[in-house]
């Protein structure tokens, strides 16, 4: 549980989580073995998920179910739901190009992200209590999917949320007619500079890593370069004599070999570097998410105080002209009142949540953001390198040749 | 030895956390340029041989672009032909001791007026350009000297070459395009044509005949106007050999003929002019069909053929060089860009930092931007010296443009000799079938008499053009070969040198790069 440092899976090779010392509680999980399953239209992808852990809810300390990516999409959308004010971990995104939808590379990435976002969420302090972790992890496939046809359409909507939503509707009339058009929104100093500050992050962040993605592109076109010059380069040398044949033949193979370290690096840039920087927008993302429902909150905790003043300073008017009304109006004071305070609880919550968050997030992300700029680093010099060498190998036999 | 920032760099080094692979830092020697270019192989021979230039650039910072320059140094001999190496000095490797040079630049073009031929009153305009030259060999009588030249002088200059130096690898020229008026003032085309100008005369001051020519000393030092032959036939241009015959009948004249000579066409007797005109035709014809040429020189087809594949090749490396260049350009271009989207987001992180570690992050980023924007740069410089060496290739493709050139020489040679041959054989056999039928004819036949008068003195002519044809063959083989031999000799050390040049440039940029990324 004390796991800040997340590893990258770099290869599904991984297959299952470690086990930490027993004593301590652990949860921990681990996405892999993606197999197409169905036909045509209708096919699929799904991964085995195996938990192991020692929490006492848990059904045992191993437990092996497959999901696929609609699984987890339930899962998030009810953190999202249930836990407001924390930043719910990004999911991969669902690729729309269908023939892309297949391809080893994206199945690839994709479940390394899966496996990223639920161990996030094992180990939040909050959300790995979560009951709908619970089922995620453990309930039977039947059971899974009956519980994810659930979740759609309005008409699975608590009767709490339909009454919150018709009052919503209410209170914008009653405003239009009162002639209250005043925003509600939250201006604090502090809380403007979050805003703005998240808005922009993810502004320069998605550029970042549109060019990340696009220097994965660029790593392989220059391999595929390489090797088409290597190739042409070779038979060159076929039609020359001594030594110009050999030098020539000497450049291709190297450029071929070199052809290869530059596919190799498209491959690490990707995964170590451009998919940390897509994952950090994705959070960012979620952030915003957050941030607009704390706007809601806040908008709610607002009208319902405003709202449950009105009703005070009715039932003042009724109490004093001893009106039959009072009872009644009395007992929608007390509920409005009651109502109102939820709003504020709920409101305040989230505020206090996203704080901690924030200084989470910003903990994890440093350490994150900083393993991929290294590694980025770190492979570009290794690739360069590894590229002088190859080059300065062929100097001495050059050298010998042109003094001849 | 090493430069400024080396001791900062080392302290770095030190400076990084344990679980960093040090597969970089184990080997000391890439953390400085100097070790860069030597490697760690016994044979130091080769840093000996690293020119000066280079070597005083290790004492210097190393800003990316001072490197290049200064490695380059020992390429380019004179600024002014704009980095080209073909300035005519002898460059093997065997280096004599006084080397000559023969130095030709193309500049100014001037819009000029030409009265004289135009149908359009005010005169067509055309432009001209200054060709100045620089040069210590002798028949110049000169060490520098300007005319003023416009493109048709330039053509008739080629054609000049391509008739007097038959069976050589003459210098293909610049493209007449077929450009209207309005289109020749651009500025582009002005300077793209002034560069081709400049480098088709520095091929030609490259090749050890040509350079001592008359047509091309005239072309670079006399200011009248290098006049317009009318566009002989192609046939006619067979018939060099063949035209100083009368002269040589006539006058006995031997030798180098006075210069204005050389750019008048010859005079001769009607006769001769009837019987070479009648020549030229049949050859023409036989030129129409297709050539049935039978070379029989095995060694000649072979060296041909491989000719023939090093083109193919060449052309094929060019057209990957060029997407080679292009990726790496696109490369340098990303990781730009991806630098100054950090720059940004550094920028972000500095100014709105509430928390410690947005300042940690802040530090990362900046240096990912800064690693990024400095490997860009070296990518274009790489791709700017990669280009330079990679010219030697298109030289090399022009060069074959050339060589077709001279093949085709020898083949029409060789032509020319087998129908002035059969010309020959039909000739004598008409004789026969003349003497033959007056024979019948008690006291001769006075027509068919004057007839074979006639004959005879055709195959005398006939017999002459065939000694002149047979004669130039024989030169226009030799050409061939001694061109060969030269081609073989200066691909060897061109393509040497270029390999060199392209290995290096990489090795340099790979090792910069390396210091970019590496003190994190």
């Amino acid at each position: 549980m004390e796991n800040t440092e997340q590893p990258r899976s770099i290869s599904g090779s991984m297959q299952s989580p470690r086990s930490p010392p027993s004593s301590q509680p652990y949860l921990s999980v681990s996405v892999s073995d993606p197999v197409k399953l169905g036909n045509g239209v209708q096919s699929y992808i799904s991964y085995r998920v195996i938990t192991k852990t020692n929490f006492p809810e848990y059904q045992g300390p191993e437990k092996i179910v497959i999901r696929r990516y609609s699984d987890f999409v339930w899962l998030r959308d009810r953190l999202s739901e249930k836990y407001k004010g924390i930043f719910i971990p990004p999911l991969p995104e669902k690729s729309a190009v269908e023939k892309f939808r297949f391809s080893a590379e994206f199945i690839e990435m994709r479940r390394a992200a899966l496996d990223i976002f639920v161990n996030r969420i094992a180990l939040h302090p909050e959300l790995q209590q979560s009951e709908d972790l619970r089922t995620f992890l453990q309930a039977d496939e039947e059971t899974m999917e009956r519980f994810r046809f659930q979740e759609t359409g309005i008409f699975m909507k608590k009767p709490a949320d339909l009454m919150q939503m018709f009052r919503d509707v209410q209170s914008k009339v009653s405003d239009a007619v009162l002639g209250k058009e005043k925003p509600v929104e939250e201006t604090t100093p502090e809380y403007e500079k979050l805003k703005h500050y998240v808005f922009e992050l993810e502004n320069h962040l998605s550029e970042a890593q549109k060019h990340a993605y696009r220097l994965v592109k660029r790593h392989r076109e220059l391999g595929q370069s390489l090797l088409d010059f290597g190739k042409a380069v070779k038979l060159l040398g076929a039609c020359e004599g001594e030594p110009t044949g050999k030098a020539f033949s000497d450049l291709g193979t190297k450029s071929e070999l070199l052809s290869i370290k530059l596919q190799k690096e498209a491959q690490q840039v990707l995964m170590n570097f451009e998919e940390p920087l897509k994952d950090y927008v994705r959070y960012v993302q979620s952030i915003k998410a957050t941030i607009a429902e704390r706007g809601t909150a806040f908008k709610q905790h607002c009208e319902l105080a405003e709202t449950t003043k009105l009703k005070e300073i009715n039932l003042d008017k009724l109490m004093l002209t001893r009106s039959d009304k009072v009872g009644e109006a009395e007992i929608e004071y007390r509920e409005i009142k009651a109502e109102s305070e939820e709003a504020t609880r709920r409101f305040e919550r989230i505020v206090k949540r996203m704080n901690e968050e924030i200084v989470r997030f910003q903990e994890q992300k440093t350490e994150e953001m900083g393993v991929a700029f290294h590694q980025f680093a770190k492979g570009q010099a290794r690739l360069a390198n590894g590229i002088a060498d190859a080059w300065r190998a062929l100097l001495p036999k050059l050298e010998a040749s042109s003094s001849v | 030895m090493g430069y400024e920032n080396d001791d900062s760099e080392q302290a770095h080094n030190d400076e990084l956390p344990e679980e960093m692979e040090t597969v970089v830092l184990d080997e000391p020697s890439t953390a400085t340029i100097s070790e860069a270019l030597s490697s760690d192989s016994p044979s130091r021979v080769m840093s000996s041989r690293i020119p000066n230039s280079f070597n005083s650039f290790l004492q210097t910072p190393s800003s990316a672009e001072a490197v290049f320059r200064s490695f380059d140094g020992d390429h380019s001999h004179d600024g002014e032909l704009n980095g080209h190496n073909s300035s005519g000095e002898t460059s093997t490797s065997s280096a004599l001791s006084t080397t000559e040079y023969l130095r030709i630049s193309v500049s100014d073009p001037q819009k000029e007026q030409d009265f004289a031929n135009s149908l359009v009153p005010g005169g067509n305009t055309y432009y001209t350009y200054l060709v100045t030259t620089r040069t210590n060999i002798p028949q110049f009588g000169g060490f520098e000297f300007s005319v003023r030249r416009r493109f048709r002088e330039f053509v008739t200059l080629s054609d000049r070459l391509l008739e007097a130096y038959r069976g050589f690898f003459v210098p293909v020229r610049p493209d007449k395009s077929m450009v209207e008026g309005q289109v020749m003032q651009k500025q582009g085309f002005l300077e793209q044509r002034r560069v081709e100008l400049e480098k088709y005369l520095s091929r030609l001051a490259a090749h050890p005949l040509i350079k001592r020519s008359d047509e091309l000393r005239l072309f670079l030092q006399v200011e009248w106007k290098f006049p317009l032959v009318q566009t002989r036939d192609v046939a006619s241009r067979m018939f060099d050999g063949a035209v100083k015959l009368p002269q040589q009948l006539f006058r006995e004249t031997a030798g180098a003929l006075d210069p204005k000579e050389a750019s008048q066409p010859a005079r001769v007797g009607s006769d001769l002019l009837r019987i070479f005109k009648e020549l030229r035709q049949s050859v023409a014809n036989a030129w129409g069909k297709k050539p049935a040429v039978v070379e029989e020189d095995e060694e000649f087809l072979d060296k041909k053929k491989k000719v023939l594949y090093l083109e193919q090749q060449l052309s094929n490396v060019s057209v990957q060089a060029e997407s080679l260049v292009k990726a790496q350009q696109d490369m340098g271009e990303t990781m730009g860009e991806l630098g100054m989207a950090f720059v940004k987001l550094t920028n972000l992180e500095t100014k709105e930092a509430t928390y410690e570690f947005q300042i940690a992050r802040a530090a990362d980023m900046k240096y990912v931007a800064t690693a990024a924007v400095k490997a860009s740069r070296l990518y274009r410089e790489l791709n700017g010296q990669t280009i330079k060496y990679l010219a030697k290739l298109h030289e090399y493709l022009e060069l074959m443009l050339a060589i077709n050139n001279a093949f085709l020489d020898r083949s029409n040679a060789l032509l020319t000799l087998q129908t002035l041959l059969s010309e020959l054989s039909s000739l004598s056999s008409r004789i026969e079938k003349l003497e033959a039928a007056s024979l019948k004819v008690f006291g001769g036949d006075r027509s068919k008499i004057r007839k074979i008068e006639e004959l005879k003195g055709a195959i005398t002519v006939t017999e002459g053009a065939k000694d002149c044809a047979f004669k130039e063959y024989e030169q226009i083989k030799e050409n061939n070969k001694s061109e060969l031999e030269r081609l073989d000799k200066e691909k060897h050390n061109d393509f040497l040198g270029m390999l060199k040049g392209l290995i290096v440039n990489q090795v340099l940029f790979s090792s910069l790069a390396v210091t970019c990324f590496m003190n994190f």
